[in-house]
């Protein structure tokens, strides 16, 4: 049997989109029962160590787990918004009900019928598939920061990064800064994905970045022991007598996150498939609303991006949610404006075309 | 594997150390860790093995969304122990494939 709850705006997902959804939500006078599943608010950034790059006023230069730490103390201090922690959002079913696993203090369920939602269930990582990829020691990249940011404990003594976008240049370094040895960083283009900045880290390391290469077999009995790399062609396919053995002890992927999009899926948000976005991705427009017109998302559910965008769609859904509510302001109105000028000076790099083209299609598949 | 001592950045907040055990055997653990790292920092990867092929299985995600991390934590099966955290006295081991949920024996 499952308690009931009375709730104005839930947001699924304490990382940074779910954090300024809610703490904007509560602003504008709005009642949040903010859900996370983790023992701890934060979502990714409490493992991101690296300072932050961006505009000035998107805290630039400041570290993922700082920014994190002051997004906890806002909301901390916020009488209109509850904290369920250790709560997983089990179910949203047709009739509104939003379902939640709380597991802690007491085991149980806990039934609420929210007037709007807004989801932020971010992503997860993507798997790659190759003979042996899955024997113990192939890790996803954010596995491999979580272990060793968050609990402090050594990844691998020696690992194979798949993948050169920022968050392999940047696990990678992460690694060798706790003592992990890189054998190497492949990346099947024929370009380094990530910024320069971050590929220069590693290379001082001696680390050796081999574009057009990837991993084709991970080997061992019970775990990883060694990794086969080989350098591709044009067509993407290894190259037949390129085969190198690399001895390592865990292989790490950081080719991509795909968004989480069960729960808008069970409440019956349009997902079309947009590869740009990172796959399956809830319909919506820039204003954060999706097909229906209680349920809002932001972040990297909404497409893969990173922090400080996730931060911007997560005010902008909860300006929506307000919207919803009838709250009208100027103020309102200057927000909305104001992080849509911010999204799109974040956006303006070569980084972001992506993105971009990823959203444009989007708009594109708007359902009728 | 071990845990780190010295970051450059971090300091590490690992709670009370505890015993709990792995297959019998007592490991030692801390309070603020998951299962799968305090395992992982004992140097085990191995936490369980596929249901058709017996392969073993261990961490991938460390987000509670891979599967690949089951293990069977006092008696319950499907414990996602890259989100369940360590307690003391508490008894962890391998799941073999697809193991009964208490209460579904026929």
């Amino acid at each position: 049997m499952s308690e009931k709850m009375e709730v104005q705006l839930a947001v699924v997902g304490g990382g940074p989109a779910g954090l300024a959804a809610a703490l904007t939500a509560s602003r504008l006078g709005i009642g949040v029962l903010l859900i996370d599943e983790n023992k701890e608010l934060g979502g990714q950034l409490i493992k991101q160590t690296h300072k932050f790059f961006g505009s000035h006023r998107h805290m630039a230069s400041v570290r993922g787990i700082e920014i994190a730490n002051r997004l906890k103390n806002d909301i901390k201090g916020d009488p209109n918004i509850t904290v369920f922690i250790d709560t997983t959002a089990v179910g949203y079913y047709e009739n509104g009900e939003l379902l939640l696993y709380q597991k802690s203090p007491e085991e149980k369920l806990v039934s609420c019928f929210p007037k709007a939602v807004i989801f932020a269930t971010g992503a997860r990582e993507n798997m790659l598939a190759f003979p042996g990829t899955d024997l113990p020691g192939v890790y996803g990249a954010g596995a491999v920061q979580t272990l060793m940011n968050v609990y402090g404990v050594l990844p691998a003594r020696k690992i194979l990064m798949v993948g050169s976008g920022n968050i392999g240049l940047i696990v990678s370094y992460q690694l060798l800064q706790a003592g992990t040895e890189v054998a190497a960083i492949v990346e099947i283009l024929p370009r380094i994905g990530g910024y320069i900045v971050h590929a220069s880290k590693v290379r001082r390391y001696g680390v050796p970045i081999l574009t057009r290469h990837t991993i084709i077999e991970a080997r061992g009995k019970e775990w990883v022991e060694e990794a086969v790399i080989a350098r591709v062609g044009e067509d993407f396919k290894p190259v037949k007598g390129t085969e190198r053995v690399l001895e390592v002890d865990a292989v790490c992927l950081a080719v991509g996150l795909s968004p989480i999009v069960e729960l808008v899926r069970h409440a019956g948000v349009y997902t079309p498939y947009i590869s740009e976005l990172g796959g399956l991705v809830p319909w919506h427009d820039d204003d954060m609303r999706t097909n229906l017109p209680n349920v809002f998302v932001a972040g990297d559910l909404a497409g893969i991006e990173e922090a400080t965008t996730a931060m911007l769609e997560g005010e902008l859904a909860a300006l929506s949610a307000a919207e919803y509510f009838e709250i009208k302001s100027d103020e309102i109105d200057g927000m909305r404006r104001d992080r849509k000028a911010r999204l799109e000076e974040l956006r303006a790099s070569r980084f972001s075309e992506k993105v971009k083209k990823g959203l444009q299609k989007l708009v594109a598949k708007k359902p009728k | 594997m071990e845990r780190l001592k010295d970051h450059p950045i971090l300091d590490f907040e690992r709670g009370e150390k505890v015993i709990f055990y792995f297959e019998g055997k007592p490991i030692e653990g801390y309070t603020n860790e998951t299962i799968a790292a305090a395992l992982h920092a004992a140097g085990i990867k191995v936490f369980s093995y596929s249901p058709k092929k017996k392969r073993p299985r261990g961490f991938f995600c460390a987000v509670g969304k891979c599967s690949s991390c089951l293990m069977v934590v006092d008696g319950r099966p499907n414990v996602r122990t890259c989100m369940e955290y360590v307690r003391p006295g508490i008894h962890v081991r391998r799941q073999r494939g697809l193991e009964k949920l208490k209460g579904t024996e026929e």
